[in-house]
């Protein structure tokens, strides 16, 4: 069902465990919303991804599984723009450290693509240090945009 | 829904059929394990028929990855057959198709051994 273009903007938060149940948790309530939204089959694939991916980031690397800690998760339709947010609790990384997975001598690692994976899907990407403590991404998709 | 993996035997090649999503967790570590078990059975000729996985994360790409190295270091062969459209775009965009040996038939793939 295709929304009209003067809809009220919708957001759905949650507070999830640092378990790999709540990956699916977040997919299923970002998938939800950008499917009300009307975004198309090839966009649901790249949202899912890369809000797996977030989700996998803030849970195994920020987390680290701890079960003390949340990840904070919100998804807002507005427009004809998706925005999702996910905040861990972690210890937060510099960004810049980050090997880059296509040059060559990263080709062959067995880890380090998440972050490369949903810039490579989202319109918008933004890493930052969260004042209080871990790593806050936002993601952006735009509606028919690619 | 998770991974499910069947491994059969043709001639010297051992073909390792998967359907469902390589991910981070049972996923990945099912394949793992599957290609672990192979290389303990000193199979050398190893290929992975991808043809039903719909879908694979960047853990699952790590394991494909591993998956090469390890059966590459043991002196043998991995090779890739029948991948979809995204999951041969997700090796696309990380570099990585041109890396492993991808073929699209499955008695190609087997001569090519």
């Amino acid at each position: 069902m295709r929304e009209n273009k003067h809809h009220v903007p919708e957001t759905v938060e949650r507070s999830l465990d640092s378990t790999l149940e709540s990956v699916d948790s977040a997919e299923e309530l970002a998938l939800g919303l950008a499917e009300r939204a009307g975004f198309d089959d090839d966009d649901l694939m790249k949202i899912g991804m890369a809000v797996r991916e977030s989700m996998v980031n803030a849970v195994v690397h920020g987390n680290r599984y701890n079960a003390n800690k949340k990840v904070h998760f919100s998804v807002t339709h507005a427009a004809e723009t998706l925005t999702i947010r996910v905040a861990d609790e972690g210890e937060g990384f510099d960004v810049e450290s980050l090997p880059d997975p296509l040059a060559p001598e990263n080709l062959m690692r067995t880890s380090g693509r998440g972050i490369f994976l949903i810039r490579s899907f989202m319109d918008e990407f933004d890493i930052r240090r969260r004042e209080r403590g871990g790593m806050e991404m936002t993601l952006v998709k735009n509606k028919g945009s690619r | 829904m998770s991974v499910k993996l069947n491994t059969r035997q043709v001639g010297d090649v051992s073909v390792v059929d998967v359907a469902g999503r390589i991910t981070l967790g049972e996923g990945s570590s099912a394949l793992r394990d599957a290609l672990r078990d192979l290389i303990n059975k000193n199979q050398k000729k190893i290929l992975l028929n991808l043809g039903e996985v719909n879908y694979i994360d960047s853990s699952g790409i790590g394991e494909l990855v591993s998956g090469f190295t390890t059966v590459t270091n043991s002196g043998g062969n991995l090779k890739l057959l029948n991948l979809n459209k995204r999951v041969k775009d997700l090796l696309q965009i990380t570099k990585l198709y041109t890396v492993f040996d991808v073929h699209e038939d499955e008695a190609g793939a087997i001569r090519s051994f």
